[in-house]
């Protein structure tokens, strides 16, 4: 088989998985999840096998893979779909099919397969845990076996459905498809356990909060099919002559060319996508699903899908920009991507929930690979990506298997204290080794803990490309914002596996099983090793050992390869500052807090503290500005006004003239006129029948005298008309 | 010759006499017989209209042939509906068979 169809193939496993599952095997928990592993299997065979082919190739980014079909008559012309597989898609299938298969097995660890199943649990809700009687007849409480186990594996399946088919297609519009399935996929795992009321508003929440970013990306996707007549990369981004035309044509909006415009809408896309600023509100709240949802969809593959998509149409962003002036488009998703960097990192620095600080880290990496964008660092954006999308499943992960940990701690002491809570934990660290080695990897990589990590090399990358152009703006926000990551990084690191267990529950974790260990294994060593490919030439004492291959891998996408920038000690020197400085500063705000203890940061902070605990008031903000004005239009206006007062109005009226109408036709049309004709006619057809009656007498003769004198007096009449006067 | 309107006089009177006696007899055999009377009248006039107007032509005797059939065809029947009434009525007057009245 070529390569080219096996690219095809890649995304159809999980696809059939799904349907397998929720046709056939739903009712058999073993086989639906051996269905969806096996699915995942072959996907990230698939996809090692073409990432294999694709290093291998010689000019990937001149010639990559494709193949593509006729699907859609278009008037005399054909829309093409098809599959691509450019250094950038390559790498990214790299990371989406590692943390996909690695997602897969740690939810068979999470959602408790092979306990028994709960007391009380239903469809809907977490599991409650369920009691067995050991050999000596104690009673204890374990964790119980997901309710709804089958489904999560149908959802997770079409999930990654939708991710692989964004990976490997060609065109802007079957990205938009697999988009959409992910989207579908987060709302309904968002709301996995829908008998929980925040569940369902958080789903609610993201997919009318996405939704609002996706409306602005079709439009900018049909645009640029209005400009162009096609929506595929390469007829797009490589053709010099289509980006010229495009960053020449002004549309008349704000002084913007059509490739600014349609960049902008495009971005705005993947602001809702990916949660930036201010956009972002949905994806802490989508917390409320499983934990390898957040991981999967929240952290490693969907929210990266927003920055891929922009990434891809990085051509199209940069048409027309000189060295030094970037395009307004570009200043736009620079600022948003900086602004939303800080904005969530100082939020991150305020919440208890292990998953929320993790949620709020994501926002704020995610707008580092914006930030990376919009100063034109193109390969700086795609090496973050990918070294995020490691680390952070990881971190998700780990949260998951703390979450985990302490559940069993609550079902074990009966103590119903918040098992999310970081200020619950503590001390996790001896009994959680596996968990707690891999989350410090994950965690020191988010930070960017220098030279081993892999977070390091990617946002150092971030910074020297910011430096170097000098963006000052950009360097300095990123850098407080790196400062500040590594400062919640190590508050949550302290806070959750330091010092003293400082709950009943945290007395009583234990381990993950291998299921779940075994992933956050493998992704550590992602974590740490991936960044080893994109070490810059020049770096200090290790610098050249390997070659910077990051760089010269997904540079060559581009139809201008990206020229390597000088190396400069100062980018680097902010970078290590930050991160060590920010990770020992959390060490030592954190390190002694006890049970009950407010949060060190209170009191120094003061109402600042309050802010950020209440996320700068934004859902409070939208709920004012958005979300109440539409309940009164829909209630007030709609329901109360227009329905009641003005469309059932009309109808009343209608109803009562027709009424009235109604009640004439019947008195004096139907009643009198109709009735009486018809009355008229049966009661005179009786009246003549009875009259005319008696003459049928029944005798024979009289008949015949009749007939006689009816036959002479008819022969009279004809003998006077014919005969007589002719 | 006898000329044709003897003839016809003659059916004209046998008719007649044929109406009187369907009209005005009680005896439903009386009845058929006027019936047959009536129907030989309409036989005479035939055969004396093909006499005296086509005789080369055989259409009117056989005519009256056609209507001796009939007449025998249907005096066969008349009978057998009279001795039908007469078994479960014990009557052949015409006034008493008077069923078929509202």
């Amino acid at each position: 088989m070529t390569t080219e169809a096996i690219i095809w193939l890649i995304p159809l496993p999980p696809l059939l998985a799904f349907f397998l599952i929720v046709l056939f095997t739903n009712r058999s928990k073993t086989l639906s999840h051996i269905v969806a592993l096996l699915a995942a299997f072959l996907s990230w065979l698939g996809g090692m096998f073409v990432f294999w082919r694709a290093i291998n190739v010689e000019h990937l980014g001149v010639h990559p893979f494709t193949s593509s079909i006729p699907w859609m008559p278009t008037g005399n012309t054909w829309f093409e779909i098809g599959v691509q597989i450019d250094p950038l898609s390559a790498v990214t299938l790299f990371f989406v099919a590692w943390t996909v298969l690695m997602i897969f097995i740690y939810s068979v660890g999470y959602h408790n397969f092979g306990q028994p199943r709960g007391d009380q649990d239903r469809p809907g809700l977490p599991p409650h845990g369920s009691t067995v009687k050991d050999a000596h007849g104690h009673a204890h409480k374990v964790p119980s076996i997901e309710p709804m186990y089958s489904r999560f594996f149908a959802f997770i399946g079409l999930f990654a459905f939708g991710m692989f088919l964004l990976v490997v297609t060609n065109n802007l519009l079957i990205l938009f498809v697999g988009w959409e399935i992910m989207g579908l996929c987060s709302y309904l795992l968002i709301g996995f356990w829908y008998g929980k009321p925040s569940a369902r508003a958080a789903m609610i929440k993201a997919f009318i909060t996405t939704r609002v970013g996706d409306v602005f990306m079709l439009l900018g996707i049909a645009y640029l099919y209005f400009a162009t007549g096609t929506l595929s990369y390469n007829e797009i981004f490589s053709n010099p002559e289509t980006l010229y035309q495009l960053a020449t044509t002004s549309t008349g909006f704000l002084g913007l060319s059509v490739a600014g415009l349609v960049g902008l809408l495009l971005f705005i896309g993947a602001v809702g996508k990916s949660a930036q600023w201010p956009l972002h509100v949905w994806l802490p709240d989508a917390m409320e699903g499983p934990t390898p949802v957040s991981a999967m969809i929240h952290a490693a593959t969907m929210v990266s899908a927003g920055v891929y998509m922009v990434i891809r149409i990085f051509p199209l962003l940069a048409a027309g920009a000189e060295p030094g002036y970037p395009t307004q488009t570009m200043t736009v998703i620079a600022f948003i991507g900086t602004f939303t960097a800080i904005f969530a990192a100082t939020i991150a620095l305020a919440q208890n929930d292990i998953k929320r600080v993790l949620a709020y880290s994501t926002i704020s990496q995610l707008g580092f690979m914006f930030a990376a964008i919009g100063i034109g660092a193109y390969v700086a954006a795609v090496f973050h990506l990918v070294m995020h999308a490691f680390f952070k499943a990881l971190l998700f992960l780990g949260s998951g298997s703390v979450i985990h940990g302490m559940e069993h701690g609550v079902l074990h002491t009966g103590d119903h204290s918040d098992p999310q809570d970081m200020f619950n934990m503590g001390g996790l660290r001896k009994k959680m080794p596996v968990t707690f080695w891999t989350f410090v990897i994950g965690g020191f990589a988010l930070a960017g803990f220098p030279l081993i990590t892999a977070g390091f090399w990617s946002k150092d990358m971030i910074f020297a490309e910011a430096f170097g152009n000098s963006h000052w703006g950009v360097f300095i926000t990123l850098a407080l914002a790196a400062l500040f990551t590594a400062f919640y990084t190590m508050r949550q690191i302290t806070l959750t596996f330091l010092g003293a267990p400082r709950s009943e529950p945290a007395h009583h974790a234990v381990e993950s099983k291998w299921t779940m260990t075994l992933p956050l294994v493998v992704l550590a060593f992602f974590s740490i090793t991936a960044g080893w490919s994109g070490i810059e030439h020049d770096f200090p004492l290790i610098g050249g050992i390997l070659p910077n291959w990051m760089h010269d891998f997904v540079g060559a996408t581009l139809q201008e390869h990206p020229e390597l920038l000088e190396f400069s000690l100062i980018p680097l020197f902010v970078s290590l500052v930050v991160s060590l400085g920010g990770l020992s500063l959390g060490w030592l705000t954190y390190r002694k807090v006890k049970v009950g203890d407010a949060d060190p940061l209170m009191k120094p902070l003061g109402p600042v503290y309050t802010l950020l605990k209440n996320k700068y008031y934004f859902d409070e903000l939208y709920d004012w500005a958005f979300v109440r004005p539409s309940i009164w239009f829909a209630e007030t206006f709609v329901y109360l006004w227009v329905d009641k007062k003005v469309i059932d109005g009309i109808l009343h009226w209608i109803a009562y003239i027709t009424s009235v109408i109604g009640h004439f036709l019947r008195t004096y049309i139907d009643k009198l006129i109709v009735n009486g004709f018809g009355a008229l006619v049966g009661e005179g057809t009786k009246r003549t029948g009875r009259s005319i009656r008696i003459i049928q007498t029944g005798r024979v003769q009289q008949y015949m005298i009749s007939a006689l004198v009816t036959i002479v007096v008819i022969s009279a009449v004809f003998y006077y008309l014919l005969i007589l006067t002719p | 010759m006898v000329p044709l309107s003897w003839y016809l006089l003659l059916a004209a009177a046998l008719f007649s006499v044929g109406l009187y006696g369907v009209l005005a007899r009680k005896n439903a055999i009386a009845i058929l017989m006027g019936i047959e009377l009536m129907l030989n009248a309409v036989n005479v006039n035939l055969v004396a209209f093909w006499r005296y107007r086509t005789p080369e032509l055989i259409a009117g005797q056989a005519f009256a042939v056609i209507v001796f059939a009939t007449a025998a065809a249907e005096v066969a029947v008349g009978l057998a509906l009279i001795i039908s009434i007469y078994r479960r009525r014990n009557t052949v007057v015409a006034e008493d068979i008077d069923l078929l009245k509202f």
